[in-house]
């Protein structure tokens, strides 16, 4: 049987949707499918799988994310699916130990991708925010500018939090890294 | 950091000494857990990582795939070998040291 849940995370909290979706295949909740804010499950063994997300460089169609892809399934998991530049997979538990990065180099890459793809869209955010607070006051004083400069404005500021959130989780691995490898 | 002189990654030195025999990532992934009877666990994304960067240095490389089989194979090259040797110095060198320390102390 299938259910599917509807959940919100933020961008930078990508570590506790991965923990949320290893409680629900805890549960014997298995990942299948994911789309805009919605996770499709099916019926498994409790713990039958692992399941593990990250955010690639380049979209999952792309050349180069194809051959990770095909990589990653050919160490037995699976593709689930994707989220823009987020792909999700999952494997069984019987078949080994399923992380993608084990070492603090590429965590920190990681980090850095995740910094570069919320860097990107807070600088629209900001200027669509100007754009509509400035039109709101010279000359177009409606609820409609005021609603959008409003609503990009809170989000503006939602990615920059997500954006010093992420690089203070970077600024601790690379602590750490200089102590271990 | 990054020369050829300095200390290699785990994964790395573990990757190199698995592929003295040719092997597919899966099998890197088995052989350096069993290897290290456990304690050793390569995550897919390292390991592809690691791979691709030893590819282009010439330190490994990719054997021609058979037909049938869609898992690519690697070996060590010589200049991968002379690599894992020379990290086999560095490290006896380590260890050398410290039991030349620990035992003077103890003695």
């Amino acid at each position: 049987m299938r259910r599917t849940v509807h959940k919100v995370f933020p961008l930078w909290d990508f570590d506790k949707e991965e923990r949320w979706l290893n409680e629900m295949a805890s549960k014997g909740l298995a990942l299948v499918s994911i789309g805009y804010c919605s996770y499709t499950f099916e019926n498994s063994d409790p713990g039958e799988y692992t399941v593990r997300l990250e955010l690639l460089e380049n979209l999952p169609t792309h050349l180069e994310s194809e051959r990770y892809i095909r990589f990653i399934e050919d160490t037995g998991a699976e593709y689930i699916g994707a989220m823009f530049r987020w792909v999700y997979f999952r494997k069984k538990h019987s078949l080994g130990e399923f992380d993608l990065y084990s070492d603090y180099d590429c965590r920190i890459r990681h980090l850095n991708r995740v910094l570069w793809f919320i860097g990107g869209i807070t600088p629209l955010m900001v200027v669509n925010t100007l754009q509509f607070l400035l039109n709101y006051y010279e000359g177009w004083p409606d609820i409609f500018h005021l609603g959008f400069g409003l609503f990009f404005a809170a989000f503006a500021v939602f990615a920059i939090y997500g954006f010093l959130r992420v690089s203070q989780m970077k600024r601790k691995l690379k602590r750490e890294h200089m102590l271990y490898e | 950091m990054g020369t050829e002189s300095s200390a290699l990654t785990e994964a790395v030195y573990y990757i190199l000494l698995s592929l003295l025999e040719p092997l597919h990532g899966y099998g890197i992934m088995q052989n350096v857990e069993a290897m290290s009877a456990g304690r050793v666990h390569l995550a897919a994304g390292t390991l592809y990582g690691a791979i691709n960067t030893m590819l282009e240095r010439d330190w490994i490389r990719s054997l021609p795939g058979e037909t049938d089989s869609r898992r690519k194979q690697y070996q060590i090259t010589e200049k991968g070998k002379a690599i894992l040797a020379a990290e086999i110095k560095r490290l006896e060198e380590l260890i050398h040291n410290a039991s030349r320390i620990l035992g003077g102390k103890q003695g």
